[in-house]
């Protein structure tokens, strides 16, 4: 590590004396190993306890080496619950991610290619569903819901949560559709194809990889969803996070299984936002950045 | 001037329109008709009639609507400050060091806390923060302190959602400033670090236009974003003990789905999706001006 200091790039302090820029380097990487702890401690902390007996996990001072126990997991299995949440979890994110794409990507195709008037109107209508309040919606359509008799299904959940996955589809595909160069779309008419061919069979494959990653955030976005899912469902329909929260009622307090579940719940979110890291931050700041 | 329509167009962008039409607009409409109405789901027998705006009247007249607002404001100014220097000195070392395995992971790291469910990050937030075997009572034990009842008093509770809320979006705040520290020219870089060192001079002068529309954007998603927070407190403390940690979302949440006055519930809806529209445009006129100006 400290060999690739004096002469390569953004120099903290060249002005000193190079055993100084040295030391300067190992306090550097002090201070990330330090930051790098406190993020991940607390999503550690989750797992470990998961993989204690009830007994460590109560332990004054805190055990660090323990034999791992997969009992808390096996527990959550037997009941059923938790697994069964995962699975409604799973089916309506991904319902949801499939159907903010249908709608979004070709929304945001003609967002992207053609000047019309309201253009702007349009666009800014579409990305401010960001900053309408969940409760908000949640009122109204529990209300419908219940009309309907759609309450604990899980297609009011897919619906509900389509008004954060087509803005958020729409936000990073109007970007990926930009970079699609125009003339491909002129090449494309020559040859006679219309407009649905060239969106289909042209700028879709080519923007495909960052539909991908606008879908994967539309997932995370509805996987972690709490309200909606708390509010329009019951039972049969209950998504994981629901489940987790459920934890907290009643006497006593199962920490092993809690644990055991927000670990399940958190471990495909963590490698989706790996996968799609460089468009998260994006993706949260929809409509506040130009 | 006819204009020529362009048909198929039309028809790729129509069905995104509708679907917001009917899962976001349908509602608004629903709701600000509901919050002008007696609404009250346990009392079927009041029926539903128009009762003006007393609903709004109501709300306007509850001290613990105000109240929620409040704690909401405090919630804030506890941890947004904190958010934006600490995420701020930490996206100025990550983009400074010459450690490059050390930038390189840590800009990894910095993604999962703001990818985490929310709902977790209050379970992990009970674990942690436990009065008798949580990990902060024993490192606070360790320099002396007794332990502290953090979710049963009301001051403890309200530091222990800001807390929670600093993990989670602190790496948020650093990424946005990361990607504007980013936009710094690097001969821009190399003259300013001539004219104006490595201090506070050369973030002030040259680093700091860089960082203010990554600012206000955080601002404006931090106050909607906790104007909407819901579930990590939710789950960490259900708002309280009493109602100390009641922000604005949950306290709706409890008027319409526990207490089940969908009138009054839907009123203080809309009165908070004005404050929402309300701030985000303000700050975005304040900033603009100062970055223009």
């Amino acid at each position: 590590m400290a060999t690739l200091s004096s002469s390569s790039a953004k120099p903290l302090s060249t002005h000193h004396a190079p055993w100084m820029s040295h030391i300067a380097l190992v306090l550097q990487a002090v201070a990330a190993l330090a930051l790098a702890i406190l993020i991940l401690l607390p999503v550690l902390w989750m797992v470990t306890t998961s993989l204690k007996t009830t007994v460590d996990t109560f332990a004054i001072p805190p055990v660090l080496v323990f034999k791992p126990t997969l009992e808390h997991y096996e527990a959550l299995r037997a009941e059923g619950a938790v697994f069964r949440g995962l699975l409604n979890s799973l089916i309506v994110a991904s319902a949801s991610t499939l159907l903010s794409i249908a709608l979004g990507a070709p929304a945001a195709y003609v967002l992207a290619r053609f000047n019309f008037k309201g253009k702007a109107d349009l666009w800014f209508w579409i990305i401010s569903n960001r900053f309408i309040s969940p409760i908000v919606v949640a009122l109204p359509f529990f209300l419908v819901a219940r009309n309907l008799q759609l309450l604990d299904s899980h297609l009011a959940l897919v619906l509900v949560y389509l008004t954060f996955g087509v803005p958020l589809v729409v936000w990073l595909c109007v970007d990926q559709f930009r970079a699609v160069p125009t003339e491909v779309d002129e090449a494309a008419r020559v040859d006679g194809a219309n407009l649905w061919q060239t969106f289909f069979r042209i700028n879709l494959p080519l923007a495909a990889p960052g539909i991908a990653v606008a879908g994967i955030l539309t997932f995370i976005a509805s996987w972690n969803e709490l309200l909606f899912a708390l509010v329009l469902t019951r039972a049969a329909a209950r998504t994981v996070p629901v489940e987790a929260a459920n934890f907290m009622t009643g006497f006593g307090i199962r920490w092993g299984p809690m644990m055991a579940t927000g670990t399940l719940i958190v471990l495909p979110v963590l490698i989706f936002a790996l996968i799609a890291s460089r468009s998260l931050v994006r993706g949260l700041t929809i409509g506040a950045v130009k | 001037m006819l204009r020529r329509v362009n048909w198929p167009a039309v028809a790729l962008i129509t069905p995104a329109v509708i679907a917001l039409l009917a899962v976001g607009i349908y509602p608004l409409l629903f709701v600000l008709d509901v919050s002008l109405r007696q609404y009250q789901l346990t009392k079927p027998y009041l029926g539903t009639d128009y009762v003006g705006l007393q609903n709004y009247l109501s709300v306007l007249n509850d001290g613990l609507f105000w109240g929620s607002l409040g704690r909401t404001a405090l919630f804030f100014l506890l941890a947004v400050p904190a958010e934006v220097v600490l995420g701020t000195l930490i996206a100025l070392f990550v983009d400074g060091t010459r450690c490059r395995l050390c930038s390189a992971v840590l800009r990894v790291m910095l993604v999962l806390p703001i990818a985490m469910t929310p709902t977790v990050t209050g379970l992990i937030g009970r674990l942690l923060f436990n009065r008798d075997f949580g990990l902060v009572n024993y490192l606070l034990s360790l320099v002396g302190v007794e332990p502290i009842a953090w979710l049963g008093e009301p001051e403890p509770a309200m530091i222990t959602i800001a807390l929670m809320d600093i993990w989670q979006w602190t790496p948020f705040v650093a990424l946005v400033m990361l990607s504007g520290l980013a936009l710094v020219p690097q001969d821009v870089r190399e003259s300013g670090h001539l004219d104006a060192g490595y201090g506070w001079h050369f973030f002030r002068n040259i680093q700091m236009p860089y960082l203010l529309p990554g600012l206000t954007a955080v601002l404006i998603l931090r106050t909607v974003d906790i104007l909407k927070l819901f579930d990590m407190v939710f789950v960490l403390t259900r708002g309280g003990p009493g109602v100390s940690t009641e922000l604005v979302s949950v306290y709706i949440q409890r008027v319409g789905f526990r207490i089940f006055d969908m009138g009054v519930a839907s009123a203080q809806a809309i009165l908070l999706l004005v404050l929402c529209i309300v701030l985000s445009r303000a700050y975005v006129r304040f900033f603009y001006r100062q970055i223009e100006a």
